[in-house]
């Protein structure tokens, strides 16, 4: 463990990856997380095909180069725990266990989706694996995610609510008043940053005179933790630590984990505002590349076992669009309509 | 049947319900050790403990927010503003998150909660703290918007707001806390919906809710004197609106005024007016008229507070022109 992690003052730095840095693992533990991205990864290449046909309609936000912070981050979780995403959130729903079918076929619209075509690419719910969406306004999703702490708390449930947002979020005031809240009432909650470097079009440094975002945890005598999110094992152990100390303690921790995503910021985003260098160069980082790399080389891993690994994942992606494709329609809003 | 204000029926809803329910509580500033900015939470605090009397600090976003996210999860929260003017920076839990969350999650989370405090004009509290809600949360499907206008419908509707499954805007009238009235005890609940007639009248419908049903009764008390007989109506919740009795009221008197203390523009009364030309043209012996506040922000200066706001007067005024007697 790292000094910085448990303490609310140090100055928290990045850490650089260098092997020493990598946390130990095993193949039980790092594989089915590396077939967890690579479901992720390639159900959003399938996402971003079907939409460039029009099968899905509105915004599509995809989180590809993502992959190792959700994952592992709902690896450190519990099924009981609850988790609350943006609208970046098909990988979050996924490594939750709601199926590649249900999420594919809510982008078509379908009348099988997650919320019935009802919800779209953005609004993704599942009641059944405490999944509380799916939303699309920047930090409004933040003090529900607290709401649902403060429940657990309520009952006096060992369950904690882990809430995703991105580095555009640190400046809004949802953000602001759900970690004033969390913090003054000790609620298990942890909030987890997900730092791409960019608020669609806009770099960290023209949006906040203080990148480190969990500088904000110090406003509110908040345990903080910053680290680098390309290591699937790194997220996990480091998210896993602030996951108990909510569950036993209460308190609430400020995450920043430093990712990036390979693609623009929707699909109608072809990114020009930075350089084919500094994409090419974060894509060295791949966690993929690296979950595999851990595998192959650190853990004798068969490349076989990986390229079979591979060969199930295409056909459950491709299971799940044919699905989505056969699907009928979303028929009626009629049944979730308030009764007056 | 005992007499009790308005706050004290609110206070005796909210206690009740806390109550019969432990996952009811209630959550805002000054609700608790302040004993609430109106009183309406007195007592509570000592009765429910901080665990469900919650204090909180001043950040409407955010403990709107935590009431959600407590709904969604089994809690139903009371959230109470100090005044719903206060609710403009809350406006996006309410309106983006409260009153969408069920269908947007294809009924798997129901909402069941109250934003609850006082609205509309106090006295001479100036433009930031004096002007009405019910326009801005009545033209939300997913929202119920409830104002009562006597202790008895505060207490019932209040009883219904909170066992409701679906996020309810309740908003009460700063000036009429104090007005007394006799208030069923125990199990009263007043359902939504239903509009209540006030007064029985036959020449003129008059459409009044909250504060504003007092005035009206008084422009009809006035009425009476040169012999026109009125009859009010207080739709009591506005979202669901009973208009099938304001149109059968309408037919029965040819003539609608509508009374509201918001704005004109976009004005709830706007809609109850279209409602009723469709429904009932040919009973129409006068176009529908309404009288509303002007259309500014409010002054300051007492004298100019009254100008603003609906007068007797002014119902008296808007009743002579539908009877063509101006
Ligand atoms: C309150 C609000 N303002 C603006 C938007 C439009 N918008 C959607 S995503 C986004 C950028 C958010 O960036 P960040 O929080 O870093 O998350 P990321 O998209 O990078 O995952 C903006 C401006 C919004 N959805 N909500
Ligand atoms: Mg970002």
């Amino acid at each position: 463990m790292l000094a910085g992690a448990m303490s609310s003052r140090a100055d928290i730095r990045i850490e650089p990856d260098t092997p020493e840095n990598l946390e130990a693992t095993t193949e039980e533990e790092l594989l089915p997380l590396y077939k967890t991205m690579l479901s992720i990864r390639r159900l959003e290449e399938a996402s971003a095909k079907a939409y460039s046909v029009g099968k899905i309609g509105g915004f599509l936000h995809l989180a590809i180069g993502q992959e190792a912070v959700c994952t592992g981050a709902v690896a450190a979780l519990r099924p009981e725990d609850y988790i609350t995403s943006t609208y970046r959130e098909h990988g979050h729903i996924y490594a939750r266990g709601v199926s590649a079918r249900a999420i594919l076929a809510e982008m078509w619209g379908k009348k099988t989706g997650v919320v019935k075509g009802l919800g779209g690419s953005m609004h993704m719910f599942s009641k059944e694996h405490n999944f509380l969406g799916g939303h699309g306004i920047v930090g409004g999703h933040v003090p529900i995610a607290v709401g649902a702490a403060f429940k657990a708390k309520y009952h006096g449930e060992k369950r904690v609510s882990a809430v995703f947002f991105g580095d555009g979020s640190a400046t809004i005031g949802g953000f602001a008043e759900g970690l004033a809240l969390a913090a003054l009432w000790k609620l298990p909650v942890v909030f987890i940053c997900e730092n791409n470097q960019y608020s669609m079009g806009t770099p960290l440094y023209r949006t906040t005179a203080a990148p480190d975002i969990t500088q904000r945890a110090l406003a509110h005598d908040m345990d903080r933790d910053r680290f680098d999110g390309d290591d699937v094992i790194k997220v996990k152990r480091r998210i896993a630590l602030a996951v108990e100390r909510a569950r036993e303690t209460n308190r609430p921790t400020l995450i920043e984990v430093r990712t990036y995503r390979f693609r623009g910021h929707s699909m109608s985003d072809p990114g020009l505002y930075r350089t084919r260098e500094e994409v090419a160069e974060w894509k060295k980082g791949d966690p993929l590349v690296r979950a595999k790399r851990r595998l192959i080389e650190e853990l004798g891993v068969d490349e076989e076992k990986i390229k079979a690994i591979a060969a199930e994942v295409k056909d459950e992606i491709a299971d799940a669009v044919r699905f989505a494709d056969t699907s009928p329609a979303s028929d009626s809003y009629l049944p979730y309509v308030i009764k007056e | 049947m005992p007499i009790i204000s308005y706050r004290e029926a609110l206070n005796a809803a909210l206690r009740e319900e806390m109550q019969r329910d432990e996952t009811v509580f209630l959550m805002g500033e000054e609700v608790g050790h302040y004993q609430g900015a109106y009183k309406v939470s007195q007592g509570l605090l000592e009765e429910f403990s901080e665990r469900r009397v919650v204090d909180t600090p001043i950040a409407e976003l955010g403990f709107s927010g935590v009431g959600v996210g407590a709904a969604m999860v089994g809690l139903r929260p009371v959230i109470e503003f100090m005044s719903f003017n206060f609710s403009l920076v809350a406006i996006d839990q309410i309106i983006n998150h409260a009153a969408k969350m069920y269908q947007m999650s294809a009924g798997q989370f129901h909402i069941p909660m109250v934003f609850r405090g006082p609205s509309g004009p106090a006295v001479q509290v100036g433009a930031q703290h004096s002007q009405s809600f019910e326009s801005y949360y009545c033209y939300v499907p997913g929202l119920k918007v409830v104002c009562p206008s006597t202790p008895a419908d505060a207490k019932g509707l209040l009883k219904t707001a909170i066992r409701d499954d679906n996020p309810v805007v309740f908003m009460e009238s700063e000036l009429l806390y104090n007005s007394t009235g006799e208030v069923p005890e125990g199990e009263h609940l007043v359902p939504f919906g239903k509009a209540e007639i006030k007064r029985a009248g036959k020449e003129v419908t008059l459409i009044a809710w909250s504060k504003m049903v007092e005035v009206v009764l008084e422009a009809a008390t006035e009425l009476e004197a040169l012999g026109i007989d009125a009859e009010v109506l207080d739709p009591r919740s506005l979202r669901p609106l009973d208009i099938d009795s304001m149109v059968e009221s309408v037919k029965k008197t040819g003539r609608c005024v509508i009374v509201e203390v918001g704005w004109s523009m976009c004005g709830l009364g706007a809609e109850i007016a279209f409602q009723l030309q469709r429904e009932c043209l040919d009973y129409l012996d006068a176009p529908v008229e309404r009288v509303t506040s002007d259309d500014v922000p409010m002054p300051y200066a007492k004298n100019l507070e009254q100008e603003v706001m609906p007068q007797v007067k002014d119902i008296v005024a808007a009743v002579k022109h539908v009877l063509y007697l101006d």
